[in-house]
């Protein structure tokens, strides 16, 4: 109690100079108390004495009221009277209170989404300490950020501007700490990535340069925190256990901290391990291959070295590589970039969407201040007598526009933490979520302070915003006028204002729908279209027989006895294999000449195509259609003639020709020439936006892979069949980590940048639209309430429906034609940066014009349905006999 | 009630200030003090009393202490400041010279102009 009471003398002395509240009450309390006692003397009882005091007294509240502002009070205590006056006037319309709230915490909530993915992905550097200059090496003039090994090593040695260089890339593995091995991703790493990154261990040591000794001489595994605390149930006494890792002893050395979660933003590795051990993790050495593209490098740069410095610096590296190994690294150039989002491969994309995303929001956060603005005039014309008889009764214009900004901020406050509590319950679940089914993809985009102060803030500012637009129409009102005739006259020119505000709105809400039309169309439409196989009714199995310590020449007949194995699984229809599969992660390609080429030096090649390596059967098993020549068979080994299929734009870019490639030879790195047996049709192979790549099939044995997807093609129910499989092929080997699961799921990965586009742009497309409908509703709605009586006359000397409604709604309908017809236009500039990520968005499409237009008629139609009823139904009688 | 005039405006504050130049005075107190001088003939709603004391306060005409009144309660007395009876004089003068202003021209007769 005394910890109340000093609290509230706190207050008191805070909020007022004079008299504080509670003396003010005392004072007029005591003022009723002398009165009644003056009544009880002239002969009433004391109850019947006060309650006659009271009521003499007056509007107790109303005088209160004006004491304090006779008192001239703080800042604090008017504002603080304005927020409970605000509080009570927002009460007495729950209507209006409950539709501004809702449209500012969509646009408030929106924002904050979409400013946490901002923060998370683009804002907030990597969780490693100094991460402003911590910077990632690229090769120039390529979409990856991979080098290879020896490029490393030089670069590592020869920079000057770095502090130190580190190399990693990620690699899926299968682990087995006793018990069942299962698949885990993790980061292959050079020795010095703990230190150059700077990072401490949460439990145990990490592996340094020194633990460097030589392939295969660092069996060392740093778990992350997260894979420590669900597979190891946060046991301390993991450090310095052995466990099987593609059944290789590796020692665990220790824990990463929590808030480490690898190098790039959105793939956070089970464990980390020396990148010396590539062999027993890939099961090949690419460590002295200087040609073998496939590590990802980043550093500091040391204090004062700024990044142009640095990229000079990178260049006389550069030159030095040319000059030296003039067959891989001729051309070679390095660039900077960000690290966090696989350098400029997703950072630029990523980039440009999140920001243009950005930008929708902001436009939404716009459109619903603009739609508040107009609420909040057309509130303010009418409540126009209530606020010429407070100016004629002596009230400043001061004070009337403080109360008027007070209530606005009051319910952009309400809206933004309604607005911020939604978003943050998208957020956690956003965080949550693994877009990509047996991979470490996630969105680590919790929100943090600077969401919260964003949020605030754009709170605080959509308030003053709209807030500010009836302050004109308050400040010009001459009260004389509006006590006289009832309300404000020249209706025709005060909505001027209003209207360009609508019309603005509605174009952002056109711009929003075309683009998310333009979306959802071009996702449809890659769902649709041709990948070069048919995924419908094909059973995968993912292994790699490295995990399972098959290696060199145990690899290929364990092959044969899978597809042997499954093949006999009642209801298959065709069986096949491959190495890797086209859209999913990763790729493989390498460098092909054409055969008349004698110089093989990587500049003069003539296509750099995606290699696969495959089984006889894998075209069948995948749908893709031969269009010439022979499939292969297992004749095709190593000691028959080197032969490839290739697809169309392959035999183009290299052979020339697409119809006559059959027969004809072609050259790889290592000169070997290749016959070209089997054309098979044009796929996607990396992503669903790419041009036509080039891409060459090789027969499995004649080049040999431990990595394994069986393609198995069956109508039988996937369940089933997935059980037959695993049954199948745990006979064979039960040490063997499998995963089996459908293709199509296996191609959501693949659509996943698409799909992600789609639903943001979706959601944002809703949002504009609701808040569309709510602005054409207020200006529509309001329109006619005011020409109610002009309308009923109209009606009572004979107007036609068709009349009335022109009458009533035909400025709100021209409004939304010249909203929508911006809107479009600018919709359709917007669209062109779609097309980076939606495969094949492109707003010139009838479909999507037109589904523009019949959205925004919709649009229409919805928000004046009400009014327009209300209008049709205007009784002349009724109304007459009211006024 | 219908002998009761309302106040014109601005007037109920150079009531109070007469009310209080007679001695220091609660708030109910300086309304029965203007009740009694002016024979009834006022009508003052109670409550608009307070926020005109609060303004005079603020502008330094009046000072507020808290005190027990005759009837044995705590009420707050007023009084007049320095200023206070400066002003009061002031108006009173301004007033008596716009009533009797006033008075005269509203006593013209036809035969006087």
């Amino acid at each position: 109690m005394s910890l109340f009471i000093s609290l509230r003398s706190l207050v008191s002395t805070l909020l007022h100079h004079s008299p504080p509240d509670g003396e003010m009450e005392e004072e007029l309390r005591s003022h009723i108390q002398h009165r009644a006692d003056d009544l009880e003397r002239s002969g009433l009882g004391r109850a019947e004495a006060e309650h006659r005091a009271r009521v003499e007294f007056g509007g107790y509240e109303r005088y209160r009221q004006e004491s304090h502002e006779a008192l001239g009070g703080q800042f604090f205590q008017t504002l603080w009277q304005d927020i409970c006056f605000g509080l009570r006037v927002l009460c007495k319309n729950p209507g209006f209170t409950a539709v501004a709230v809702l449209t500012l915490a969509f646009g408030i909530g929106a924002n904050a989404v979409v400013f946490s993915v901002l923060n998370a992905l683009i804002l907030r550097p990597l969780n490693v300490p100094q991460s402003q200059s911590l910077f990632m090496i690229e090769p120039g003039g390529e979409s990856t950020p991979t080098q290879s090994y020896p490029d490393y090593v030089d670069l590592r040695d020869r920079n000057r501007s770095f502090e130190g260089l580190a190399a990693y890339d990620m690699a899926p593995a299968g682990l087995n700490a006793g018990g069942k091995a299962s698949p885990v991703w993790l980061y292959e790493t050079s020795g010095n990535y703990f230190d150059v990154l700077n990072i401490r261990p949460y439990l145990g040591r990490f592996f340094h340069r020194s633990d460097e000794h030589g392939p295969n001489g660092s069996p060392y595994i740093v778990l992350s925190y997260g894979y420590w605390q669900s597979h190891f149930q946060g046991d301390p006494g993991v450090v310095g256990r052995t466990v099987q890792l593609n059944q290789h002893p590796f020692t665990i050395l220790g824990v990463a901290p929590p808030e480490f979660r690898g190098s790039e933003l959105l793939f956070a590795p089970d464990f980390w391990v020396p990148i010396m051990n590539t062999e027993q993790v890939l099961g090949a050495n690419r460590l002295n291959d200087r040609a073998s593209e496939g590590i990802w490098l980043v550093g500091h740069l040391k204090p004062g070295v700024t990044p142009a410095q640095a990229t000079d610096d990178l260049a006389s590296v550069a030159a030095y590589l040319g000059k030296n190994y003039p067959k891989e690294d001729g051309k070679i150039s390095f660039s900077l970039s960000r690290p966090g989002l696989v350098g400029n491969m997703l950072g630029r994309p990523v980039r440009a969407f999140v920001s243009g995303l950005m930008l929708l929001a902001g436009l939404i956060l716009l459109a619903a201040c603009a739609n508040l603005g107009s609420l909040f005039a057309a509130r303010a014309a009418d409540r126009a007598r209530e606020i010429a008889l407070r100016l004629a009764l002596g009230s400043s214009r001061k004070r009337i526009l403080r109360q008027l900004l007070t209530e606005a901020v009051l319910v952009s406050l309400i809206g933004g933490v309604a607005g911020l509590l939604g978003g943050i319950v998208l957020l956690h679940w956003l965080s949550a979520w693994q877009p990509v089914p047996n991979m470490p993809v996630n969105l680590p985009v919790n929100p943090d302070a600077s969401v919260y102060g964003v949020a605030l803030l754009l709170a605080l500012a959509s308030g003053l915003l709209f807030g500010m637009v009836p302050v004109r129409q308050v400040l010009r009102s001459d009260p004389w006028q509006v006590v006289k005739s009832g309300s404000l006259s020249s209706v025709g020119r005060r909505f001027a204002a209003r209207d360009l505000l609508l019309v603005l709105q509605i174009a952002i809400c056109a711009v929003l729908v075309t683009s998310s039309l333009v979306a959802v169309r071009g996702l449809v439409r890659s769902l649709h279209s041709n990948f070069g196989f048919r995924p419908q009714g094909v059973m995968l199995v993912d292994t790699d027989l490295d995990m399972g310590g098959y290696s060199g020449d145990r690899v290929a007949p364990m092959q044969r006895r899978m597809l042997d194995a499954v093949e006999t699984i009642p209801g298959a229809t065709a069986v096949g294999l491959s190495d890797r599969l086209p859209l999913s992660l990763g790729w493989n390609s390498s460098s092909v000449f054409s055969d008349n080429t004698a110089d093989l030096s990587l500049s003069k090649a003539a296509a750099e195509a995606l290699t696969y390596n495959i089984s006889p059967g894998y075209f069948t098993a995948a749908g893709t259609a031969m269009l010439a020549g022979r499939i292969f068979t297992w004749h095709d080994d190593a000691h028959a003639p080197r032969v490839a299929v290739v697809n169309q734009e392959f035999a183009r870019r290299v052979l020339g020709s697409a119809t006559d490639a059959v027969g004809r030879y072609f050259k790889r790195e290592d000169g070997t020439r290749i016959e070209v047996v089997g054309l098979v049709e044009d796929g996607k192979y990396k992503t669903l936006t790419e041009d036509p790549q080039p891409a060459m099939f090789l027969p499995i044995l004649q080049s040999p892979s431990s990595a394994t997807f069986l393609l198995i093609r069956s109508d039988r129910d996937p369940r089933q069949l997935a059980e037959a499989i695993d049954g199948k092929l745990r006979a064979l080997d039960p040490g063997l980590p499998l995963k089996i699961k459908t293709w199509n799921t296996e191609l959501n990965s693949a659509l996943f940048a698409s799909r992600v586009a789609t639903i943001a742009l979706g959601v944002l497309g809703a949002l504009g639209a609701m808040l569309a409908i709510t602005g054409i509703f207020g200006m529509a709605a309001y329109s006619v309430s005011k020409r109610l009586r002009e309308l009923g006359i109209r009606i009572a000397l004979g107007a036609q429906r068709r009349e009335v409604l022109r009458a009533a709604l035909g400025r709100a309908w021209r409004l939304l034609a010249i909203g929508s017809v911006v809107g479009l236009l600018l919709g359709i500039a917007a669209s062109r940066m779609l097309s980076a990520i939606v495969y094949q968005a492109t707003p010139r499409d009838p479909l999507v014009l037109g589904g523009v237009v019949l959205a925004m008629l919709l649009l229409g139609l919805l928000a004046t349905w009400i009014p327009a009823q209300r209008a049709l139904a205007a009784d002349p009688l009724a109304l007459l006999r009211e006024q | 009630m219908s002998s009761q005039a309302q106040l014109l405006p601005g007037t109920l504050d150079l009531l109070i200030l007469k009310a209080v130049s007679l001695g220091p005075l609660h708030g109910y107190g300086i309304l029965l003090r203007i009740g009694q001088i002016s024979n009834q003939a006022l009508l003052i709603e109670q409550g608009a009393l307070y926020p005109a004391l609060f303004r005079l306060v603020r502008q330094g005409l009046l000072t507020a202490s808290w005190g027990t009144s005759e009837n044995n309660r705590r009420a707050k007395f007023y009084e007049l400041t320095i200023t206070g009876r400066k002003r009061f004089r002031e108006e009173t003068q301004d007033w008596n010279r716009l009533a009797s202003a006033i008075a005269v021209a509203l006593a013209a007769q036809p035969e006087e102009l």
